[in-house]
C-alpha cells in the first residue's frame, strides 16, 4: 500500500463520491417534479416557489440569522480576549483551568451543553428572574459560549505568528498600547477575525441540539423546523431548503478557508 | 508579552472571557452534577432542591445516588449504554478503514493540489450537518435510491430495510465524522521522511511490507487521535439516531433527549449526562496526551 498505489487512489475517489454524493443526490432531487426519490418527473422549480411562501421557514430563518449573527459578534469579542490572553499574557493565574475551559466545549457532546445551559437558564430565572422565559437571548448566550472557542483557536493560531516587536516599536514611536493595537496588530489579525466570525456564524446556522434544549415556545430556529418536518419523512420542499441552505453555508466556509490560507503568503 | 498590554488591560483581557466561560460553561456543569444528585418530583422546576431549609438552622443536604443506581437497574439504559459504545467503534474502525488509505493518497500528492485535497475533504463537514444526514433518509429508505438501483440491478428482489436499524446510524456517523479521521492522519502522514520506504525497498521490501514495517508505526499517532476524534463526538450522537435509526436504536444522546422533553425527569436526564462524560472521561484524556506530545514534538 503506497501512496500512489491504484488502490489508495481509488479509496480517495470512493471517499470523495461518498462524501458528496448524498449532497448532489439531495440537489437534483430539489429540482425533481416527483415527490419519489426514486422516480424523475422532469425538471421544476415548483418545491422553491412553495418554500418561498412558507412562512414557517421562512420565520424560523429570519430568527437563525439574527442568532448567528449576534452570537457570532459576541463570540468574536470574547474569542479574540482570550486568545489574546492565552498568546500575550501568558501567564496569569488560573491559566490551566481557563485553557480546559476554552477546550472543553470544542468536545462536549451537544446534549450535555444543551441540558447543562437550560438548567442553568431555569436556576438562573427562579433566583433573579433573569433570563425572563427562553427564547432569542438564550439561544444566542449558548452559541456564543461554544463559538467562542472555535474563534479562540482559530485567532490564537495567527497571533502566534505575528510578531508582537512590531506593536512594541510603534509604542516605541509614541503610540499608546491601545493605538498600537488596534493600527498594527487588528490589521495583521484581521483574515482571521473574518474567518472566526464566518465559522461561528455557520456552527450556529447549523446546530440543532443545543438550540432545541435551550428555546422556548414561539422562538424555533430553522434547524429546529427542519427536524420537526423531516421527522415526518423525506418532503420535496426540505430538499429545496437544504440545496439553498449548502449553498449559502459552502460559500461563507470557502470564504474562510481562503482567508486562513492566505496567512502563509 | 511586555509592555504592549497595559497592566488594565491585561486583566480586562483575561476576565472577560474567564467569567464567560466560567459563568456559561462551568457554572452550567456544576449544576448538572447537582441535579443529578436530586430527587425528582411533579412540578416547576421538576426537582427538589439539594438542601433543604425547612426544619430551621442548618440546612438538611439531600442528595442521592438513586437516580444512577436507576440507569443500572433499567435495561433501557443499558442498552443504551452498550449500543452506543458498540456503535460509535464500529464507526470509528470503519471510518479508519476509510481514511487511512485516504489520508495516503492526499499525503501522496504533489504539494500544490494537497491544500485543495484536503479542503474538499473538510468542506462537507462544514456544511449542515443536519440537511446531510437527512440526505440518507432518501437514499437508505425502504423505497429510496439504494434500493430502487439494487432492484433495477437485479441483486435483491425485495427492498432491504435499512433506514430505522443500527446500520444506518453507522452509515451516517461515518459520512458525518470521516473528515475527523482523515486530517490527523494526514497530519502525520505528511511529515514522514520519503527516505524511510525507499531504503526499505532497497533492502528489498515489497510495497505493502514496507507500509507495515515503516508507515503503519509511523502513523499510530495520527491513527489514536483520529479515532477519537470520531469515538468521542459519536458516542453521545443525538441527530443521526433520531433520524436515520427510528425506533430500532437506542443511543445516550437520544435517551437524553428523550428523558429530558418526554418524562420530563430532569435529574435522571442529569444523570445520564454525567453517565455519557463518564463513558468520555478516558477517551477525552487519552486525546489531551496525544495533543499534548505533538505540540511538544512540534
Amino acid at each position: 500500500m503506497t501512496r500512489r498505489s491504484p488502490f489508495v487512489v481509488g479509496m480517495l475517489a470512493f471517499g470523495y463520491a461518498f462524501l458528496y454524493l448524498p449532497i448532489a443526490l439531495l440537489m437534483v432531487w430539489s429540482f425533481n417534479d416527483s415527490r419519489l426519490v426514486s422516480v424523475w418527473g422532469g425538471f421544476s422549480t415548483r418545491w422553491y416557489a412553495q418554500l418561498a411562501h412558507d412562512t414557517r421557514f421562512l420565520d424560523a430563518a429570519w430568527l437563525s440569522l439574527r442568532v448567528a449573527a449576534a452570537s457570532a459578534s459576541l463570540a468574536l469579542v470574547l474569542g479574540t480576549c482570550a486568545a489574546l490572553a492565552l498568546v500575550r499574557v501568558r501567564r496569569f493565574r488560573g491559566r490551566t483551568l481557563f485553557a480546559l475551559l476554552i477546550a472543553a466545549p470544542l468536545v462536549m457532546p451537544d446534549v450535555i451543553m444543551g441540558l447543562a445551559l437550560l438548567l442553568m437558564f431555569v436556576a438562573l430565572e427562579q433566583a433573579i428572574g433573569w433570563p425572563d422565559g427562553r427564547g432569542f437571548l438564550t439561544i444566542t448566550l449558548a452559541h456564543a459560549t461554544i463559538a467562542l472557542c472555535y474563534v479562540t483557536v482559530v485567532v490564537r493560531a495567527r497571533l502566534a505568528q505575528t510578531d508582537p516587536s512590531l506593536e512594541e516599536a510603534a509604542q516605541d514611536l509614541g503610540a499608546p498600547p491601545a493605538k498600537a493595537f488596534v493600527l498594527v496588530t487588528l490589521p495583521l489579525l484581521a483574515p482571521a477575525l473574518a474567518a472566526g466570525w464566518l465559522l461561528a456564524f455557520t456552527l450556529s446556522l447549523d446546530d440543532v441540539v443545543v438550540a432545541q434544549f435551550v428555546s422556548g415556545p414561539g422562538a424555533t430556529t430553522l434547524p429546529i423546523q427542519v427536524m420537526s418536518s423531516v421527522r415526518l419523512g423525506v418532503s420535496p420542499e426540505i430538499n429545496a431548503l437544504g440545496t439553498v441552505i449548502i449553498l449559502v453555508v459552502g460559500a461563507g466556509i470557502a470564504v474562510a478557508w481562503r482567508l486562513l490560507e492566505r496567512r502563509g503568503r | 508579552m511586555g509592555a504592549a498590554v497595559s497592566a488594565w488591560g491585561r486583566r480586562a483581557l483575561v476576565a472577560l472571557p474567564f467569567g464567560w466561560l466560567a459563568a456559561f460553561f462551568l457554572a452550567p456543569f456544576l449544576i448538572v452534577v447537582a441535579i443529578s444528585l436530586a430527587e425528582p418530583r411533579i412540578g416547576v422546576p421538576p426537582y427538589l432542591p439539594l438542601l433543604d431549609w425547612s426544619g430551621g438552622g442548618w440546612p438538611r443536604l439531600q442528595a442521592s445516588f438513586a437516580n444512577f443506581a436507576l440507569l443500572f437497574d433499567d435495561a433501557f439504559y443499558v442498552e443504551a449504554y452498550v449500543q452506543s459504545l458498540a456503535i460509535a467503534g464500529l464507526s470509528t474502525l470503519l471510518c479508519l478503514l476509510i481514511g487511512y488509505p485516504m489520508a495516503l493518497a492526499i499525503a501522496g500528492a504533489p504539494e500544490r493540489r494537497r491544500s485543495l485535497l484536503l479542503m474538499l475533504v473538510i468542506l462537507p463537514f462544514w456544511t449542515s450537518f443536519l440537511i446531510r444526514v437527512y440526505a440518507w433518509m432518501g437514499i437508505l429508505k425502504d423505497e429510496g435510491l439504494l434500493n430502487g438501483l439494487l432492484l433495477w440491478l437485479g441483486v435483491i428482489d425485495q427492498p432491504l430495510v435499512i433506514l430505522n436499524t443500527g446500520i444506518a446510524v453507522i452509515i451516517g456517523i461515518v459520512y458525518s465524522y470521516l473528515p475527523f479521521m482523515v486530517l490527523p492522519l494526514y497530519a502525520t502522514l505528511e511529515r514522514h521522511d520519503r527516505t524511510l520506504l525507499e531504503a526499505a525497498a532497497d533492502l528489498g521490501a515489497r510495497p505493502w511490507r514496507a507500509f507495515l514495517a515503516v508507515t503503519l508505526p509511523l502513523s499510530l499517532p495520527g491513527i489514536a487521535a483520529g479515532s477519537l476524534l470520531v469515538f468521542i463526538p459519536a458516542v453521545g450522537e443525538y441527530v443521526i439516531p433520531d433520524l436515520l435509526g427510528g425506533g430500532d436504536t437506542n443511543m445516550l444522546g437520544k435517551a437524553l433527549w428523550e428523558v429530558f422533553s418526554q418524562s420530563r425527569d430532569w435529574p435522571t436526564a442529569a444523570a445520564l449526562a454525567v453517565a455519557l462524560l463518564a463513558a468520555l472521561v478516558l477517551p477525552l484524556a487519552l486525546l489531551q496526551r496525544i495533543f499534548r506530545r505533538t505540540e511538544e514534538g512540534g
